[in-house]
């Protein structure tokens, strides 16, 4: 039983992406699309966000809107996951509900 | 004869989650003719919208970035971008694309107006700005 939560936000200009990390479960599948794709890259302030979770929940970064921003994916965090669309499907597919960010 | 004033467009938001980065250009655009003196400030999440290689063709919208690099030819003299706001994002000037500015008449060229400066800079640029578009 795991959910599948969902930011679309910069997590430069909004608290969203730190209250998903604190507010969901073990276990649970993070998305991170549109402007939340920022904080999938190495090297910036919000970094530690990303890997203090690393250990219990899986974050994935929606390649699409990672590649329109003009960022490398050589650069992404170890252990982020880029999906396509079809993955984005898979993901909600295989989790029990979406829970968004927005 | 109207009066030609400093403008500064200060730009702090990421391009396509919203649309405040394509509604700035546009009035970049529009002002420079006019024949004001524009400049442009990057600043917070605006430092995105000057990022090189983007390609949007899987989001299905349209790439603008390549419209920055043709600002030097509407007489857009500076952009700058806030040092502080590029490194706490990953990023260093090396990331962004760089804009060339000629003056046709005397054949004055600038390889890159894209300029990175520091906080205190950047405050010293607003303040002295006539009129700031904030986007």
């Amino acid at each position: 039983m795991s959910d599948l939560h969902t930011v679309n936000k910069s997590p430069f200009e909004k608290n969203s992406l730190e209250s998903c990390l604190r507010l969901s479960r073990a276990g649970s599948a993070i998305l991170l699309y549109e402007d939340a794709v920022y904080a999938a890259l190495k090297g910036t302030a919000v970094e530690n966000m990303i890997a203090s979770v690393a250990g219990d929940r899986k974050v994935y970064v929606l390649g699409p809107d990672y590649k329109a921003r003009g960022l490398d994916e050589s650069r992404i965090i170890d252990g982020v996951e880029v999906v396509d669309y079809a993955g984005f499907v898979d993901l909600v597919d295989a989790n029990d509900k979406v829970q968004a960010w927005v | 004869m109207s009066e030609t004033k400093n403008f500064m467009f200060l730009n702090r938001r990421a391009p396509y989650g919203t649309i405040y980065a394509w509604e700035s250009l546009e009035v970049v655009l529009i002002s420079a003719a006019f024949e004001q003196n524009v400049s442009l400030m990057f600043a917070d999440d605006g430092v995105y919208e000057l990022t090189k290689g983007q390609d949007t063709a899987g989001i299905g919208m349209k790439n603008f970035s390549p419209t920055y690099r043709t600002l030097g030819d509407y007489e857009v003299r500076h952009m700058y971008v806030d040092k502080a706001s590029l490194e706490a994002r990953g990023l260093t000037a090396d990331d962004l694309v760089q804009v060339e500015w000629e003056d046709w008449e005397t054949e004055e060229s600038v390889d890159n107006i894209v300029e990175v400066v520091d906080s205190e800079k950047v405050a010293e640029l607003l303040a002295e700005s006539d009129v700031v578009f904030s986007f």
